[in-house]
This record gives structure tokens, C-alpha cells and sequence, in this order.
């Protein structure tokens, strides 16, 4: 594998005039986001990895497993992090290795005099080139894909708020489309509430639930169901018009649970349930 | 051979329970607790499962059996201190237990028992 070594030689010797055209290249290439990043970093970078790669190169090997290559990798992913977090596209972010060739090739080819063929070292260096620059890609998707996983539960804890609305009583505001897991997570939230404060009665309103479909019923019903084997009974409330229409058109059996068009006159039937009353007093205007 | 203790308070009867049930132990609950039904002319029963963590389908059958013989013998029954997760599994096994009664806690059940029992007597 003495390629490699006549490669990080070559790089070595040309060093500061491949560094210049690379960053040139970075600088003209229409991906360039001078709002995201400042010249300054970029050239910084740059030279931080030229050097991490040179030294990969001056251990005689290619292969991107091997422990030599660790260091490029490292800070290869540190980059696509960075950039996938301040907002680069993966084509942008990819440029910043793909880019390297030109100048690199440049070099091979002045230095084409020697004795070994120069296709076979463009060859080579472009496999490897090509190998840094998929896994700056892999990269920059892993940690896209991590971002949106993040966000994702987040969105299932902050979507599902268990409220206690007067003694006794809770209120379970569902917004957005129930699916399996979000039901999962609402009847748990929901069951260790009942035993939190011993409610007897849970309103589950549905004003933010966009559609009801057969699905949607079959998991709120499912909820009213594991609400009732804890001894507490389940009042729906919010039903919009549209969707009381579209429950009965599909055939859906709400006879079992009380439904209430407002949470208002769910909650009067829940106070009313538990004893409580409420009474208007004289208001001074 | 294990039993499962029967406990009267007043009018009502109190089971707890406590271990993992297996054929024979349901079949002997369920006599004693239908004899004990008519020998102390009770009203209603409460049934204990906070201690346990599994619920399977068939125990979940056993309690709604449990409270249809009570029913024949005039007697409410309340299932009282059902687990979350027990719960769940139940409505995912398709068991809402329509038939019976439940409450959070055997205190709650004794007062819907108490409930039932002045609105019959009125």
C-alpha cells in the first residue's frame, strides 16, 4: 500500500497550494453559505482536516476501518454535525469533501512524471475521497434522523397534559390525531392521574382532534374502558358538529359514554355528579 | 390447600386477593363465596386486586363470573384497586369487565356499596 504513502507525500510537499485551491474551490462553489459560516471557519477547518488526513495517508493504509483513519473520521463527523444542526443542506455538506479533488487531482497529475501510472493514484484517491465524502453524508442523516426523533417525543409529552379541574375531577384536552402509540402514552398519563388524585370523573375533551374516524373511536373508547376498570367514569366533550355527523355516518356506538358538545356542560355534569354546586352571587358592575 | 381469606365487614364482604390464582383456588372462591353470600345474607362484595401485577383473561372472566352469581343472589359487587398497567392490559385483551362495578380503592367501593344500599332500602 505504498500508494497511500506516495499520496501523503505528494500532499505534503504541495500542502499550502492544495490547501489554497480547496478553500478557493469552497469559496466558489454555489454551495457556499457565507450566511452560515464565516470564511475564517471555513478555512480553519479545512486545515485542521488536511492535516488529520495527511496523517491517515502517512500509515500506508487506505482502508477507512483501520485505527489510522479514526481521527479523520472523528473530526469528519464532528463537521457534518455541526453543519447538519446550523442548517446545511447534505449537498452543501458534502462539498466540503468532494471539493478536495480538484485540487488534489491537480497535484497528481503535475507530479505524473514519476514512475507509477497516474490513473491508478486518481483512481485511488478518488475511492477514498468518495468513501469521506458518503460517510460525511451518513453522517449528517444520522444526526437529522436524531433530531427528529428527539422532537417527536417531545411532541408526545407536551401534546398530552392531564389537568385537574376541580376535586375529583379531570380534564384530558387531546389535541391533534390519536394514534396507537399517542393513546398508549394519553391512557397511561391519564390512569396514573386517576391514582394521583383518586378523580372520580376524567373529561376527555376532543375540540383539537382534527377527524374522528373509526380508528380515532376505537382508541378513545379504549381509553373510557381502562378509565372505568380504575373507578373512574369518562365524560367526551368538544364533539364539533362535523364530527358527531361523521360518527354516526361510520356506524361508531358512543351509547355507552356520556358525550357533551362543550367542555362547559361536560363539566357541570361532572359537578353535579360529585355534589359540588355552583351559585351565582350578585356582581357589582 | 390454599384458600383465599373472606373477610365480613358489616353487611358487605371484603376479598383480597394477593397471589397468582390458578384453577382450583377460582373454583374454591367461588364457592365460599357464594355460600358465605347467603350464610351471612350479605349485600355486596368487594373485591381487592391492588396487589396484583397480572391480570391474565382468565382471572378477568373468573371476576365477571363472581359478579353474576352475586347478582343472582342479590349482592353488588365492586372491583376495587385495579393497577394501571392491569388495566390497560385488560382493554387491550378486549375484557372491560362490562358487568361489574369498579373503584379506585376498597375504601371508594365500601361507599358506592354504601350508595347502592340506601338507594335499594329507599
Amino acid at each position: 500500500m505504498s500508494q497511500a504513502r506516495t499520496l501523503a507525500q505528494l500532499v505534503r510537499k504541495n500542502e499550502q497550494q492544495i490547501f489554497e485551491e480547496w478553500v478557493a474551490q469552497q469559496m466558489a462553489a454555489v454551495t457556499l453559505r457565507a450566511d452560515l459560516m464565516k470564511e475564517s471557519e471555513l478555512r480553519e477547518q479545512s486545515r485542521e482536516f488536511l492535516r488529520v488526513f495527511t496523517e491517515a495517508l502517512q500509515s500506508g493504509t487506505m482502508q477507512m476501518d483501520s485505527a489510522v483513519w479514526k481521527p479523520t473520521k472523528d473530526m469528519l463527523s464532528h463537521i457534518s454535525r455541526r453543519r447538519a444542526t446550523q442548517g446545511f443542506s447534505p449537498v452543501e455538506t458534502a462539498t466540503f469533501i468532494f471539493s478536495l479533488k480538484q485540487p488534489l487531482f491537480g497535484v497528481l497529475r503535475k507530479d505524473a512524471a514519476q514512475d507509477q501510472g497516474l490513473e491508478d493514484q486518481v483512481w485511488e484517491a478518488s475511492i477514498l475521497l468518495d468513501k469521506l465524502g458518503l460517510y460525511t453524508t451518513e453522517i449528517y442523516q444520522q444526526s437529522r434522523e436524531s433530531v427528529i426523533s428527539r422532537q417527536q417525543e417531545e411532541l408526545l409529552e407536551l401534546s398530552t397534559p392531564v389537568v385537574r379541574l376541580w376535586e375529583n375531577i379531570l380534564a384530558l384536552p387531546l389535541i391533534g390525531t390519536l394514534d396507537s402509540e399517542r393513546t398508549q402514552v394519553v391512557m397511561e398519563n391519564l390512569l396514573e392521574k386517576i391514582v394521583e388524585t383518586e378523580a372520580l370523573i376524567a373529561i376527555i375533551d376532543i375540540t383539537g382532534v382534527p377527524t374522528v374516524d373509526t380508528l380515532v373511536a376505537q382508541h378513545l373508547l379504549k381509553t373510557v374502558a381502562a378509565a372505568r376498570l380504575m373507578g373512574a367514569d369518562c365524560i367526551i366533550s368538544g364533539i364539533r358538529p362535523q364530527i358527531a355527523q361523521t360518527i354516526i355516518h361510520l356506524g361508531i356506538d358512543l351509547s355507552q359514554v356520556i358525550t357533551k358538545a362543550t367542555l362547559a356542560d361536560a363539566l357541570a355534569v361532572a359537578l353535579q355528579r360529585t355534589g359540588s354546586t355552583i351559585s351565582r352571587t350578585a356582581v357589582k358592575v | 390447600m390454599d384458600r383465599i381469606p373472606i373477610l365480613k365487614m358489616g353487611r358487605f364482604l371484603l376479598v383480597t386477593i394477593q397471589v397468582d390464582m390458578h384453577d382450583e383456588m377460582a373454583m374454591t372462591l367461588q364457592e365460599d363465596l357464594t355460600s358465605r353470600i347467603v350464610t351471612d345474607r350479605a349485600q355486596g362484595v368487594l373485591i381487592d386486586i391492588s396487589s396484583l401485577e397480572i391480570v391474565d383473561s382468565f382471572i378477568g372472566r373468573m371476576i365477571g363470573n363472581i359478579a353474576g352469581m352475586a347478582r343472582l343472589l342479590d349482592a353488588e359487587t365492586v372491583l376495587v384497586g385495579m393497577r394501571p398497567a392491569v388495566a390497560i392490559t385488560l382493554v387491550e385483551l378486549g375484557m372491560s369487565l362490562a358487568g361489574v362495578r369498579t373503584a379506585l380503592n376498597v375504601d371508594k367501593g365500601m361507599l358506592m356499596l354504601q350508595h347502592a344500599q340506601r338507594e335499594k332500602s329507599a
